[in-house]
């Protein structure tokens, strides 16, 4: 066997044209932080109009028009790209193609991924599809416009969404390439002695993921199709006969139903929450592990209810479609399996919380984004509910109360456990840790900051305030109860990105200025710590890891140390 | 430190790595393609009663079963290309790898014909439901052809020189290409009756 | 390399190959001349999709060896086999409820 000494490489092949999962991971990772401030500056502009409408933004109010007001079509089209940046270019591939490229390999003692090519070719396609997706700003008909769920028939008129499909088509194919590259890794690349009950959490929660995107993602990608052909070709998958536009009979031959689109998008968009919350969910399970010094409690249901969690997740996605005239038969079906998907995510949340009980818990900023993960995603997740039953949903469908309740599940949620990770794993990448101070200092403004933009939501949801109004409720009679808080949520945005100056200082001043640690500055027990940081470049370890024992072995009675490294040996 | 399992099996689970991954590919192209499939039968629903089949006269039968043999018999010459690697045989191999793109040509070229023909008779996407999922479905088959062709001719002539420095990396090649290209023969064989004899 | 004995299996799969082209040319023949058939709606689609699912598992199981192939592809591509008939299902689903309504 060669050992290729890969030094001599030039730059380019080395950062920029790499095939090293490594480098793949950081790539992806600063491309989806860049695009998570993005997708963030995006809401703080349209936060601007729900506080003060129709008054003229500041700083950036000359790019918005000669008033300087946000108009009605540039508020909807920023409420796409919020919500497209967020999800397909932030979220996933931070979560996914950042994490999983980065951890996986090194978690499972393997030299890279199955398939180094794929996995740029992957990095690559999602670059490209995020490029288009800003480019669509610059173009003479501006970004989508038509709702990030681009229902029809209005998503076939309205300009900008033919560019919006063929950006989600290099998307879903980047995370196609991605997925298949993750499973055959996972199962192909094992380190000698890992065996299936004995991987970390994560790297289930991103085997799960895998197969979420691998088999719920193409359905997608065909509705999109469908779409460019209803735009360019002049077909009617999604028109009815007879549809009047502007008061005329639109010219088509009709036959189709914007229903077709509501099944095929929302059979991948279901599944997306969970790849949305999965790998969140393996990065505060190695965090609060690795912090509480225990166990995880109950790992083998954590295995099983994920494995259950994304099984269910594609029998329950017209839970999101009770409106549009499903009978009482399919309603009651789905709200169904919508209540039994929820306990896998209770079993896991209620594992997590049973891990804490009796530890000696490390407050380090890991675990303190890792530990308000937990009733964050709790309050995402149990407002969920009322939106699962059809009779309840009728009254809070398409109100700040649904908008509430996913971004309690992704933002405080997923991001907090996303940032966990970042400041977890920092060392493992470069060899430093994170200053602990800048990073309290990120954390309880984000905290604070989070639940003041999220939790009125709630009460103007409960109030029945849309949430696709330009105005925020001003001219609906309805909503004047609850229009106070339109400010106070506009202000708590702010100062969130306020809050997250000390986060970016940190990330690049610890890079030179850190406290230097060793391998394995968290006296953990997962083989990514046994490699030296940063791990080699294409190999990862000096020698390829030998598991001899499960993957949290914290605290174990009669042992000299509180944690057992997954690559010693048992004795006798 | 080179990647394991390139070449030969994982023995827990038997596979090399490409193996694995092209079957994930090919379960991802089957719910690509399930999607059209379902959108197909909504509008079929969706239709009035017997439109669907009245519109679909219009294809010709004749070319289509002609093409459903070309394409069959591409996968046998597929088949027996990769056979042929295991005989160690690559006079064979280059044959039968030829007959493939050949047959796979001749496909294209028949599909052309079809096109312009219902061009000509001024039928397009956009003429009704029927015709919109057709063209959808064929094109995208199409599409697909096109590229497996691109990958065959690449093992065909270029990618061939590495027959002689790792023989079994390029069979397993060529054992990859040829499932997928079996996978595009056997959506054909559903595209077949649905859009042209139902 | 190849030994004897592979050469041996492999001549068998080569007539094992010709066998099946035969049999799937066959097939198309017999669902074009089916669809001639004085047959309901129903009762021919039933005939042309099992037709061309007996094919399709033909291709399947021996050009693609799916038939001597490890467990775990077989269990992949079931989970997938899966999801594809909740795909399927799904337009049945809008209709059912209308046929309620109605």
């Amino acid at each position: 066997m060669s050992s290729h000494t890969h030094h001599d490489e030039p730059f380019y092949r080395k950062y920029i044209w790499s095939t090293d999962h490594k480098i793949i991971g950081l790539q992806y990772g600063f491309t989806a932080l860049f695009f998570l401030l993005v997708g963030f500056v995006l809401m703080m502009i349209m936060r601007w109009q729900l506080a003060y409408p129709e008054t003229p933004v500041p700083i950036i109010g000359g790019l918005l028009g000669d008033t300087g007001i946000l108009l009605p079509e540039t508020y909807n089209a920023l409420g796409v790209m919020h919500g497209t940046i967020m999800i397909f270019l932030g979220v996933v591939p931070l979560a996914v193609g950042a994490f999983g490229n980065y951890i996986v390999p090194l978690q499972i003692g393997a030299p890279d991924m199955a398939f180094p090519k794929l996995n740029a070719a992957s990095y690559w396609s999602y670059l490209v599809g995020g490029i288009v997706m800003l480019a669509s700003f610059f173009t003479p008909e501006g970004p989508a416009r038509a709702g990030w769920t681009g229902y029809p028939p209005l998503s076939v008129f309205e300009p900008g969404q033919t560019i919006w499909l063929i950006g989600m088509v290099f998307i879903i194919t980047s995370s196609l390439l991605g997925s298949i590259n993750f499973i055959t890794t996972i199962v192909q690349l094992r380190a000698p002695g890992l065996s299936w009950m004995r991987l970390p959490f994560f790297v289930w929660a991103q085997l799960v993921t895998a197969f979420l995107l691998v088999l719920a993602f193409p359905p997608l990608e065909s509705a999109a199709v469908l779409q460019l052909m209803d735009r360019v070709a002049g077909t009617s998958f999604f028109l009815p006969s007879g549809l009047v536009v502007s008061g005329e009979i639109l010219n088509v031959s009709g036959g189709g139903s914007p229903l077709l689109w509501q099944h095929l998008f929302w059979f991948l968009a279901h599944p997306e929450v969970y790849v949305l919350i999965l790998p969140a969910m393996g990065i505060v399970s190695e965090v609060i592990a690795n912090n509480t010094r225990k166990p995880l409690w109950g790992y083998k249901s954590l295995v099983f209810a994920a494995v259950f969690l994304g099984f269910m997740s594609f029998i329950v996605w017209a839970h999101h479609m009770f409106l549009t005239g499903m009978g009482t038969a399919m309603s009651a079906f789905f709200q169904t399996t919508t209540m039994i998907i929820s306990i896998p995510s209770v079993i896991i949340l209620s594992a997590l919380f049973i891990s804490l009980w009796g530890a000696s818990i490390r407050f380090n900023t890991p675990m303190l984004f890792a530990l308000a993960f937990l009733p964050m995603f709790g309050i995402g997740g149990l407002t969920g509910l009322p939106l699962g039953i059809g009779a309840s949903d009728i009254y809070l469908h398409d109100t700040y109360y649904v908008i509430g309740h996913f971004h309690y599940v992704v933002a405080p949620g997923t991001i907090f456990a996303l940032f966990a990770g970042i400041y977890y794993w920092y060392p493992k990448m470069t060899g430093r840790k994170m200053s602990e101070a800048i990073g309290k200092l990120h954390f309880w403004p984000s905290f604070i900051f989070m639940n003041g933009i999220f939790m009125p939501m709630f009460i103007q949801g409960l109030a029945g305030v849309s949430r696709r109004l330009w105005d925020g409720g001003l001219e609906s009679a309805h909503a004047s109860g609850v229009l106070q808080w339109n400010e106070f949520m506009s202000i708590s945005a702010w100062l969130l990105g306020l809050a997250q100056l000390p986060f970016i200082f940190n990330v690049f001043y610890s890079m030179k200025f850190g406290e230097k640690v060793d391998e394995n500055p968290w006296d953990s027990t997962t083989l990514e710590w046994t490699a030296p940081s940063p791990p080699l470049p294409h190999v990862n370890f000096d020698n390829i890891p030998e598991v001899h024992r499960e993957a949290y072995e914290y605290s174990v009675p009669g042992r000299k140390r509180d944690f057992t490294p997954q690559t010693v040996p048992k004795k006798g | 430190m080179d990647i394991p399992y390139t070449v030969e099996e994982r023995s827990d689970t038997g596979l090399f790595n490409a193996k694995l991954g092209i079957w994930l590919f090919l379960a991802s192209e089957v719910m690509l393609f399930g999607g059209l499939f379902s959108a197909y039968i909504f509008l079929r629903f969706g239709a009035p009663d017997g439109a669907f089949h009245e519109w679909g006269q219009e294809l010709n039968i004749p070319l289509a079963t002609l093409n459903t043999l070309i394409l069959i018999s591409s996968s046998v010459t597929m088949v027996m290309s990769w056979a042929s690697l295991k005989l160690q045989d690559i006079k064979k191999y280059k044959l039968y790898m030829g007959l493939t793109l050949l047959c796979a040509l001749v496909f294209l070229v028949i599909k052309y014909l079809e096109y312009t023909a219902k061009f000509d008779h001024h039928i397009f996407p956009s003429t009704n439901t029927f015709f919109a999922i057709y063209f959808t479905l064929t094109g995208l088959h199409g599409l697909h052809i096109i590229g497996g062709m691109i990958v065959l001719f690449y093992l065909w002539i270029p990618g061939r020189k590495m027959w002689l420095s790792n023989s079994e990396q390029f069979t397993n090649r060529v054992e990859i290409v040829g499932l997928y290209w079996h996978f595009v023969d056997l959506v054909w064989i559903f595209l077949f009756p649905v859009l042209y004899l139902l | 390399m190849s030994t004897n004995h592979d050469t041996k299996d492999i001549q068998q799969h080569i007539k094992v190959y010709m066998i099946v082209f035969a049999t799937l040319a066959a097939l198309t023949v017999a669902t074009v001349a089916a669809s001639y058939l004085d047959l309901s709606r129903g009762e021919a689609i039933f005939l042309a999709l099992a037709i061309a699912s007996i094919k399709g598992s033909l291709v399947a199981s021996y050009f693609m060896h799916l038939i001597s192939e490890k467990a775990l592809i077989t269990w992949i591509l079931m989970l997938t086999a899966v999801f594809f008939f909740i795909l399927m299902l799904f337009p049945m689903t809008s209709f059912i409820d209308q046929a309620q309504l109605g």
